[in-house]
């Protein structure tokens, strides 16, 4: 019983991990119905800031609020200078571009930090909560950090003008223009937005699976599952799936196929989903226009 | 560009070209008997690469340049021609020949069988599924279970065959007209595929699904059927590579192959069959000179790390989808429509 | 009275084709202008050619301000509220939310919570399903949600696409009855696209007739309605 609980924490740290992922790829999907194959090494990237900045001395917090920034604007830059050209593009262009953003920022950490593992500080501390070797506090901390997100996020797109002129472009984008609503800003602050997200993701995965730059491939393909599985155009959903997505992984890993297959398992949840229940558990269904 | 991939397979003024193409390539490994350079066989070994990665990127083009449907997840259908190959090689003392054929099959049935899912997404979803089989294959291959056919993380060591019937030329050499061959006949083949009323109906899907359908067109089948010989295809690349590197690893096949082959295929030109070959020299080009760009940047910008060949694909793709979303191929033939007939063909 | 948009020259695309030429039109200060035509005329497309969503040529000058290469959004901003074919809902919105979209681009806050109660006077049905998903709406009350959205906006100018589009009759009549309060009592001037020519020629002051892309004919309202001939040959009634 006790193997259980502990799995299931674990489960419930990557899954909030997963979580964050997965909320990144739906911010972007929603303004732009473009599926970022970079998220994970933009987060990656991110992280590194985070190492370097610690690692010259700055406290971590500092840190920790630096790096988001930064990835903010990196985001909304990267939307204005390279995606924004190719807005009317084919969806092939789309993606050769993505995965080149996602070669570029594997190669430069590696340039710049070497692919040497490195470890990365973790704001709480290892120790037990119950005092029973069942749950860290780490782990409540990444569970926390994580559903704080949300709240903040929750927030923003319910109750401030901006959230609403950003949900309202996403959905209707001729319409919210007539509204006055700049769109193209609104889908460059989708991508600050989903690249911050990244680097908190990144910044709470780091201490668990040490960093490096492929530190983020195999959690994609888990944040991909997670928003896929919630509903790739439902953040609340794309968080839950998350959780639920963690916490499969740990039981199917620990108790069924072990954690040697652990990616398989990812893709089956990947191609499953996508084959018989596309728009996810909490989704509503998206009736393709022609 | 879908008028311009009809021009390049259908073209009958093109095929003198392809054939001196062709039999300069042949003339190749000639060379050898006149030049006792000691790298003579590192060159016929690239040449082999060069004309493996071909295949690969033509069997990618097929499915993505002809039929639009987009995969980020060939080299797991490479791994499984390579690995079928060395597997049969290894246990079942196949001759090597033979295993082509066999791995066009395996590959075909494997492709056939992801078409099926392929078949309700589109697009970006698709991209997404293939993403996920590249990444999950190399840990696949890893697996215990069945490390005693795979090799598991350190693969399978193979013997590199003799050229038969006593024929007076080097393993190096014999290997590059081996893979020459096997280019000559897939591509004619995929060129007949194309040029006939199959072709057609692969295209008229790239460029209007539902029209094809509405036109009698069974949509269904043509999408997998293409899915599976395109994963045929570079499945007999996977399992050249395998034959003329005599030796598989789980690491070889990463998500970087399949976006090698993607850089191939956008140097080349989506929707070009001469565009495989530039593209698929040029990917060894780039991995063989990648240590001296990486030596040159290290010295420019005074790094302290290697610059991995990441960083060259990755900026190479990005500038291509800017200034040559045509690719090399499609940038020529502008050229030779601009030079030759002058602004009429524009 | 003074003009407030003047249009010189006003030509539009779709790809290759020409869909509108050299329209020249002006609109006075709180005056109510009527675009007639079959379908196909270029209706729909002078609207859009205003607000710069389609490719244009021409000069567009609103308030003495020239407008021709200012964005969609930019236009928006000035005063000029198109409420747009098919009404434009956002529909996963609420009602509420579809008009406190408007709260985006306005400055004065407490304005803009004035005008949502106003809005609500001239719209008590919205009121009513002021928390529903706008989708849910009938396509009258979409109607309805689509001009109290563009008057959330405090314009100055309005330019309606078609807003008797599907509806049934005693709806039309009701916005229309609407529309007149807002021309009156908002001094919003307006610029219609109308099938329904009957209707239109209640509520303009002005007509512009228009034909393949090009005006065949101006004119106050009165002499249009007075004018038999020239009804049967264009309005067709």
């Amino acid at each position: 019983m006790d193997f259980f609980i502990q799995q299931i924490a674990a489960g419930l740290t990557n899954g909030a991990i997963y979580a964050c992922v997965a909320l990144g790829l739906v911010m972007i999907y929603v303004s732009t119905d473009h599926i970022n194959f970079a998220q994970g090494e933009m987060a990656m990237f991110a992280t590194y800031l985070a190492w370097a900045m610690i690692d010259a001395g700055v406290s971590y917090w500092v840190a920790f609020g630096a790096t988001i920034l930064i990835a903010f604007a990196s985001g909304l830059f990267i939307q204005r200078v390279i995606l924004k050209p190719l807005e009317t593009a084919p969806v092939l262009a789309l993606v050769v571009c993505f995965i080149a953003l996602l070669s570029i920022f594997n190669a430069l950490a590696g340039m710049i930090w070497s692919f040497t593992i490195k470890q990365f500080p973790s704001p709480f501390p290892q120790r037990d909560v119950f005092g029973n070797g069942l749950v860290s506090v780490q782990q409540i901390g990444v569970v926390t950090v994580t559903l704080l997100m949300l709240c903040l996020l929750t927030v923003f797109f319910r109750f401030t003008t901006l959230g609403l002129a950003m949900r309202a472009a996403a959905q209707n984008a001729t319409s919210a223009r007539l509204m006055g609503v700049r769109v193209s800003w609104m889908l460059a602050l989708g991508w600050g937005l989903a690249s911050a997200i990244g680097a908190i993701a990144g910044m709470l995965v780091a201490p668990i699976v040490f960093l490096d730059p492929n530190m983020m491939t195999g959690i994609l393909v888990y944040g991909f599952a997670g928003a896929l599985v919630g509903g790739i155009a439902n953040p609340l959903g794309a968080v839950a799936g998350g959780f639920i997505v963690g916490v499969l992984e740990n039981l199917v890993g620990s108790y069924i196929i072990g954690n040697e297959l652990k990616l398989s398992f990812a893709l089956i949840m990947v191609v499953g989903v996508l084959l018989l229940k596309p728009a996810g558990i909490f989704g509503r269904v998206i009736v393709k226009r022609v | 560009m879908a008028a311009m991939a009809q021009s390049w397979a259908t073209k009958a003024g093109i095929g003198k070209v392809a054939m001196f193409f062709w039999v300069l390539l042949a003339a190749l490994p000639l060379a050898g008997f006149v030049t006792d350079s000691p790298s003579f066989d590192y060159y016929m070994f690239m040449g082999q690469s060069m004309l493996i990665y071909a295949i690969a990127v033509l069997g990618l083009n097929l499915l993505i340049g002809f039929n639009g449907q987009i995969s980020l997840g060939h080299s797991a259908f490479f791994a499984v021609g390579a690995y079928t190959a060395a597997i049969l090689m290894n246990f079942g003392g196949v001759p090597y020949w033979l295993t082509l054929p066999i791995a066009a099959g395996v590959c075909f049935g494997a492709g056939f069988l992801f078409g099926f899912p392929a078949l309700k997404l589109e697009g970006h979803y698709l991209a997404l599924a293939t993403f996920t089989l590249a990444i999950a294959v190399p840990q696949l291959l890893k697996y215990k279970a069945i490390a005693g056919w795979t090799g598991g993380v350190g693969g399978l060591l193979l013997d590199k065959p003799d050229p038969p019937f006593g024929i007076p030329l080097s393993a190096d050499q014999y290997l590059y007209y081996l893979c020459l061959v096997v280019a000559m006949v897939v591509f004619w083949g995929v060129f007949n595929l194309l040029r006939g009323r199959s072709g057609r109906a692969i295209m008229a899907i790239r460029d209007h699904g539902m029209a094809a359908g509405t036109m009698g067109i069974d949509t269904g089948l043509y999408k997998t059927v293409t899915f599976g010989i395109s994963a045929g295809i570079t499945g007999v690349a996977g399992a050249l590579s395998a034959i003329t590197i005599a030796y598989v690893a789980p690491d070889s096949f990463t998500l970087q192959l399949s976006i090698s082959f993607l850089v191939g295929l956008v140097v080349g030109g989506i929707a070009s069959l001469p565009g495989c070959v530039i593209g698929g020299a040029f990917i060894v080009v780039v991995q063989n000179s990648s240590q001296s760009i990486s030596d040159w940047m290290k010295d420019t910008f005074s790094l302290r790390y290697d610059v991995p060949a990441w960083a060259i694909y990755g900026t190479l793709l990005l500038l291509l989808m800017f200034f040559l979303p045509n690719g090399i191929a499609g940038g020529l033939a502008v050229l030779r429509a601009r030079l030759g007939r002058g602004s009429r063909q524009s | 009275m003074a003009a407030l948009l003047e249009i010189k020259g006003l030509s539009a695309w779709y790809g290759q084709i020409r869909a509108l030429f050299d329209l020249d039109l002006t609109i006075e200060q709180g005056g109510v202008t009527a675009l007639l035509g079959a379908n196909g005329a270029g209706k729909t497309t002078s609207l859009r050619g205003i607000c710069n969503m389609i490719r244009r040529a021409g000069t567009t000058i609103m308030d003495g301000t020239d407008i021709s290469r200012r964005t969609t959004e930019d236009i928006v901003r000035m005063g000029v509220a198109h409420v747009p074919e098919g009404r434009g809902t956002f529909v996963a919105l609420t009602v509420e939310e579809n008009l406190r979209l408007a709260f985006h681009i306005r400055r004065d806050r407490k304005a803009a919570e004035r005008d949502m109660e106003k809005v609500f006077t001239y719209f008590p049905r919205l009121k009513e399903r002021i928390h529903q998903q706008a989708g849910t709406l009938s396509g009258g009350e979409q109607q309805m949600l689509a001009v109290a959205r563009a008057l959330m906006l405090a314009p100055r100018l309005m330019l309606l696409d078609e807003p008797s589009f599907g509806l049934a009759p005693l709806i039309v009549q009701e916005i229309f009855r609407i529309l007149r309060r807002i021309n009156e009592e908002e001094k919003v001037s307006m610029l219609i696209v109308e099938q329904n020519a009957a209707l239109a020629l209640e509520l303009a002051d002005h007509v512009y007739l228009l034909e393949t892309g090009r005006v065949v004919m101006s004119g106050p309202s009165e002499m249009v309605k007075n004018d038999e001939t020239l009804r049967k040959a264009y309005l067709g009634y």
